[in-house]
């Protein structure tokens, strides 16, 4: 375990954040390896969007405790905003999930572009101005240089998130995060931009954790996947194992609301997440997982291995008294 | 772009003909006859006559007004009865310049005491320093103006005697005296403005710092102070704009509390003295002054949209 930890860009432990008295985020425990690719799946409200702004120390009005590891920084929750600042953009960064609305409209996209590329790489105006048209042509803008003196509300979505992930690499972070950089865009052009940002991270040698709410997407797309229900995490693993040998009922719920082409039912989840003033103190999947058993609604399932070999534990944890 | 301009222009004429035949129109209805003030107490029948047709006052409505806009748009603005003097240049040339000034010099002021102030209440927002600009912002509003600048006076002025009491010294003459003339009235008028500046820029950039685009800044590592100033309050720019635009009218407003008080010859005491004597055509000069003044304002603000919201640009 030792020698993993050092190898880990970024690991979280017991990450909890609480929104006034509902806890939106319970003990989340995740790492993540040098170049690896890292999913956080879950329905709307689970929570995934929370860990990664929280990790960017962009939360508003929330109370964090736990710690989240950056290799070479130490516990990020216990930096000072200055040096948080600087991390932000050079270490961290972050794709946003409509970048329709996260960037600024008074501004012209290769002037968002080339004043964090001069803020970052000390660069003058006219080199910063040369290597945005680069970055441009790098994330797949056409016309870039006719691009550059654009106004954020004169391109399509998907040109809109392109800047986004040009702006996002511009500082070469070791680790970025894309909150459902994709949810805003029609279906043609998701794909292409879930294409392009896991091949530029993985050109650059990036870690990178994706927010998805797609599992099918997640599991092509990524090495790991983390399952999120209500602010916990169910199910953490290497991708394919996730998906084809899971063992908590949510994720089989979450794989079978999969609508797949031919497919005569349209299956969803019963019921809904409780509210926070009526989450279960145990498990809070309990109310809705058909292989509840007693002692779920009261006490919360630690996050163990998921199975054993004659190797010793595999790299899949669940958190169920009742595995499948 | 030019053709939504033009229209904005074109509309903004129909605005000033319609204020200048109800200016016109309300004077003519007003109690009082100018005559009679300009006779004094004792006068024949024949020189009320012939004075009346002197002034064409004999005329009809229309006629009267259409005269008096066409001698009006050539600069010929009549004779003072009671100044005795070319109305176009005691009003234009000398009254004008003085409320002018005094607004410009307060609206500069408050915009600059007034944005730092609320862009600081934004970002301190529910702390000390906010509540305390609230309550400054508050009493701001709500302390009368004339009531202030006594004060001013009283304190500033003979107290401590570092500011004049009163007048007015042209600042395009002597810059420095002119300046120093114009800090207490400018101070006085500038109260209400610094307020309501400061509550405006931060109820509008507590919402601008909600944004999306604000978080993105951050994430990409854009220091505090670059994210408040360059991606914040540049987008409350156009709100700010608008709502100065149409507050203009209570600035001139308060130009003529704050020329009595400070006895400042600027047109808010031309207009003041003007309806007491009821000389019709200085009230009108007046009007059409202030009146062409806060339209043309507006125009100006409606042709900056553009300008400060790059989403107004409807080329491409």
């Amino acid at each position: 375990m030792k020698d993993m930890a050092l190898d880990h860009v970024l690991s979280i432990k017991d990450l909890t954040v609480f929104r006034g008295a509902a806890k939106i985020l319970d003990r989340v425990t995740l790492a993540l390896g040098q170049g690896e690719t890292l999913a956080l799946v879950g329905e709307s409200g689970a929570g995934k969007s929370t860990i990664a702004t929280a990790i960017m120390r962009l939360l508003e009005n929330a109370r964090v405790t736990g710690s989240a590891t950056l290799a070479g920084e130490g516990d990020l929750f216990t930096l000072s905003e200055r040096k948080m600042v600087k991390l932000r953009g050079r270490r961290l960064s972050m794709i946003f999930q409509d970048a329709g609305t996260a960037l600024n409209p008074s501004y012209t996209v290769g002037r968002q572009l080339g004043t964090t590329l001069q803020r970052i790489h000390g660069l003058s105006k006219a080199e910063a101005w040369k290597q945005a048209i680069e970055l441009f042509t790098s994330v797949g803008i056409n016309d870039p240089e006719g691009r550059m003196t654009a106004f954020p509300h004169q391109l399509s979505g998907g040109m809109q998130q392109r800047v986004m992930v040009a702006i996002a690499l511009a500082g070469s972070p070791d680790l970025l995060l894309a909150d459902e950089p994709t949810s805003a865009l029609d279906v043609t052009i998701q794909a292409q931009i879930v294409r392009l940002i896991l091949q530029l991270t993985r050109e650059r040698g990036a870690s990178c954790v994706f927010v998805l709410h797609d599992l099918a997407l997640a599991s092509q797309a990524c090495d790991r996947i983390v399952v999120l229900y209500a602010g916990q995490v169910v199910e953490s693993g290497p991708a394919r194992d996730v998906l084809e040998r899971h063992r908590h009922p949510y994720t089989r719920q979450l794989k079978s609301c999969v609508l797949e082409i031919g497919a005569k039912d349209l299956v969803a989840p019963e019921g809904t997440v409780p509210s926070h003033d009526q989450m279960p103190i145990g498990c809070r999947f309990c109310t809705r997982c058909p292989r509840a058993v007693a002692r779920c609604a009261d006490q919360a399932p630690p996050l163990v291995p998921a199975r054993q070999t004659a190797t010793g534990p595999l790299d899949h944890h669940i958190a169920c008294w009742n595995p499948e | 772009m030019l053709f939504k301009a033009l229209g904005k222009i074109a509309q903004t004429f129909v605005v000033l003909f319609v204020v200048s035949v109800a200016s016109f129109g309300l004077l003519k209805l007003a109690p009082g006859d100018p005559i009679q003030i300009m006779l004094g107490s004792e006068f024949s029948q024949a020189s009320y006559d012939s004075l009346r047709a002197e002034l064409g006052l004999d005329q009809p409505f229309l006629v009267q007004y259409a005269n008096w806009a066409i001698q009006f748009v050539q600069g010929n603005w009549g004779t003072s009865y009671v100044a005795r003097a070319e109305i176009f240049t005691y009003a234009f040339k000398e009254a004008l310049p003085v409320t002018l000034t005094l607004a410009s010099f307060s609206l500069l002021f408050a915009i600059l005491v007034g944005v730092p102030l609320g862009v600081l209440s934004a970002i301190k927002k529910d702390t000390i320093f906010d509540a305390g600009s609230a309550v400054l912002a508050l009493t701001g509003t709500a302390f009368p103006s004339f009531l202030l600048g006594i004060l001013l006076i009283w304190f500033f002025a003979v107290k401590l005697q570092i500011f004049p009491v009163m007048g007015y010294v042209s600042p395009w003459e002597n810059f420095w005296l002119g300046i120093y003339h114009m800090i207490l009235p400018g101070l006085t008028l500038s109260t209400y403005f610094i307020a309501m500046i400061t509550r405006l820029t931060r109820a509008t950039l507590i919402e601008v710092l909600e944004q999306p685009y604000i978080a993105a800044a951050r994430a990409r590592g854009e220091p505090n102070w670059r994210v408040v100033w360059v991606h914040g309050v540049r987008n409350i720019a156009m709100p700010l704009v608008t709502i100065l635009g149409l507050q203009l009218g209570v600035l001139l407003q308060g130009t003529v509390l704050t020329e009595t008080v400070f006895n400042l010859p600027g047109v808010g005491q031309m207009l003041t003295s003007a309806v007491l004597g009821r000389e019709y055509l200085v009230v009108q000069a007046g009007v059409m002054m202030t009146a062409v003044l806060f339209i043309g304002v507006n125009l100006l603000v409606d042709l900056s949209y553009p300008f400060l919201d790059p989403r107004l640009r409807t080329s491409k």
